[in-house]
């Protein structure tokens, strides 16, 4: 009698593999079918046109640069922290952590009502500097605020990894903290820290909610996109859409090739 | 000279308890241990990486208890190397003399003359995950001496290598130990490396130095039952009752030359014992009617061991003796000793 759960040859068939891939195919399926739709649905005609219109284009770079300043800004003061929170235990360091995945479950155009508070016209900020209200810093501020949580806790990990006697042995052998951090903790944790900036910038780069209550003027691109799509309808929205698309693709797809290339030479 | 003056640190489950030692410029100090006593944190609180709870730190005299690592001169070598991984040999033997801003052409001799002298300038421009057990800790070695420390920390050097490599490794310390003036603070489980490579050796168990001394004297003077039991001696028996002419363990007389009423143990080393078959007149003023009850190899020795009714003895004899005398289990044999050869503690 043969087996049920063999072929002919009597190979036994792999049906934990089979379900696995099946189920990780729908999920694949998922998020690629309504990126390649709107690509698909967009002539060239179409896209070409997007891309030589000038309110798409300065959006598209104001949502770039600005996504940019917000990654830098973030990396400069957030790296140190993400380096203390693996290096040192101390009282609340859990609810440090809890604090910085806040922007993570607080919806979006809370967060955009909570910072016109800091950084709004009423603000005391906003009355000694002047508002960031419909500026590209206040856009940049929006976007910092929802995405830095995960270029902390990317570095976190990173840090977490380098094994501390590594830092150790460096600071005997004459290494102050400082030149320790940046010769020893910072190069092995480089690949973490990209990977937290890239995911970073990605999620600045599409943040609508914060940043239209901040800015509707000047227009991002996400904003573009909606107000093409109330006032125009969908083919508009969707040209411009896919241009921004097509250009955060080509970027990420460079950025994971040069640290992809990097880490094959170390 | 290094000074340790009753240090203490507890860290977690480990306490380091009242640390006083001190080495000399120049010597090898070797702390021997069992693994995990805490051989590293104490390296660690004298490299200046985990500051002590209480007690200081000396060098030359000067209190260097709170002077940070990088200003301390006292390079540590961790047991699995902590080579840097993203940089190569050279990089990594270069990072010290780097980090105190010699300049380029400075780091380039001296990181040749250091390759050379430790054996690894083919190595120079590899990546330390490429190399083996022994060239990565030629590497860290290199990388520590380069710095000239004044004192250089071994955490376990050589347990991570293979035997012969140890052993070529061992001959490697104690040469560029002998190049300087820098004091070499070694610590292992070892005591075949320990009674090797130190000029001085101290025992430490449970956090605390129980002995100092030198290799000639270290058998001959373990001060305590663990301390030997750790040292592997043979024949540390507990005294029960001081007599007239020496004392009685297990029941039996045993003639030694104690004076001091503390003395719990007596130690006579299992090549100190004689075994024949028949009594015989000699100086010795022990000997008893002995029962083999079992024996093992021990080298190009055979440890022989007997019972004295229930006093259980060690002794080392060579295999044509072991021939000779038709040793059996249950051979009934005479063992003979000196009072001189008991060592009491």
């Amino acid at each position: 009698m043969s087996n049920p759960r063999s072929t002919k040859a009597g190979r036994p068939i792999p049906w934990t593999g089979l379900v696995f891939t099946l189920l990780g195919s729908l999920v694949l399926l998922f998020i690629i079918a309504p990126l390649a739709g709107i690509l698909l649905a967009s002539s060239f005609g179409e896209i070409s046109d997007a891309a030589a219109d000038e309110e798409v284009r300065s959006s598209v770079s104001l949502t770039l640069s600005a996504a940019l300043m917000a990654t830098i800004a973030c990396t400069v003061t957030g790296i140190p922290l993400a380096y203390l929170l693996a290096r040192k235990r101390f009282f609340g360091r859990s609810t440090l952590f809890a604090i910085i995945d806040l922007p993570i479950i607080v919806p979006h155009t809370t967060a955009g009502i909570a910072l016109l508070t800091v950084v709004g016209r009423d603000s005391l900020f906003g009355s000694t500097f002047g508002s960031l209200v419909g500026t590209a810093p206040g856009i940049a501020v929006a976007m910092a605020f929802v995405s830095v949580p995960f270029l902390i806790n990317a570095a976190h990990n990173g840090f977490a990894k380098v094994p501390v006697h590594l830092e150790s042995a460096a600071r005997t052998l004459g290494a102050s903290p400082c030149r320790t951090f940046f010769t020893i903790s910072v190069p092995l944790a480089w690949r973490d820290i990209l990977t937290g900036m890239i995911m970073m910038w990605a999620r600045g780069i599409s943040e609508f909610g914060a940043v239209v209550i901040i800015a509707y003027h000047p227009m991002t691109t996400p904003t573009l996109v909606f107000e093409r799509f109330n006032d125009y309808g969908l083919a508009h929205a969707r040209s411009a859409a896919v241009v921004l698309l097509i250009i955060c693709v080509l970027i990420f797809a460079a950025l994971r090739f040069v640290a992809k290339r990097r880490s094959r030479e170390e | 000279m290094l000074e340790l003056h009753s240090i203490n640190r507890k860290l977690g489950d480990f306490t380091l308890a009242d640390l006083t030692m001190s080495v000399s410029k120049g010597e090898y100090f070797v702390i021997l241990g069992p693994s995990g006593v805490g051989k590293t944190v104490f390296l660690e609180v004298v490299a200046g990486l985990i500051r002590p709870d209480s007690g200081r730190i000396t060098w030359d005299g000067a209190d260097v208890t709170f002077v940070p690592p990088e200003r301390r001169g006292f390079a540590l070598v961790y047991q699995d190397y902590a080579l840097f991984p993203h940089l190569d040999v050279a990089g990594n033997i270069a990072y010290g003399l780097r980090a105190r801003g010699f300049d380029k052409k400075t780091v380039k001799n001296r990181v040749q003359s250091t390759s050379e002298l430790l054996g690894i300038r083919n190595l120079l421009h590899r990546k330390p995950q490429t190399l083996s057990g022994g060239e990565q800790q030629r590497t860290a070695l290199a990388r520590a001496m380069i710095t000239e420390p004044k004192v250089l920390l071994l955490d376990e050097p050589l347990a991570a290598v293979d035997p012969r490599e140890a052993e070529r490794l061992r001959r490697v310390l104690r040469d560029i130990h002998q190049r300087g003036d820098t004091i070499f603070l070694h610590v292992t489980h070892n005591v075949d490396e320990a009674l090797y490579l130190g000029d001085k050796i101290g025992v430490m168990l449970d956090g605390t130095l129980r002995l100092v001394s030198t290799p000639e004297e270290i058998f001959r003077s373990p001060n305590d039952r663990e301390v030997a039991d750790f040292l592997g001696l043979r024949n540390v028996i507990h005294v029960d009752e001081i007599t007239p002419d020496g004392c009685r363990a297990a029941g039996v007389e045993i003639s030694t030359s104690i004076t001091d009423g503390s003395v719990t143990h007596v130690w006579i080393r299992p090549e100190d014992i004689l075994l024949s078959e028949k009594p015989f007149e000699s100086s010795a003023r022990n000997q008893f009617r002995c029962t083999v009850i079992g024996w093992e190899s021990s080298g190009r020795l055979l440890e022989v061991r007997i019972s004295v009714d229930d006093l259980t003895l060690s002794a080392l004899i060579t295999r044509s003796s072991f021939d000779d005398l038709k040793i059996e289990s249950g051979t009934v044999l005479y063992c003979t000793f000196k009072s001189s050869a008991i060592y009491c503690f």
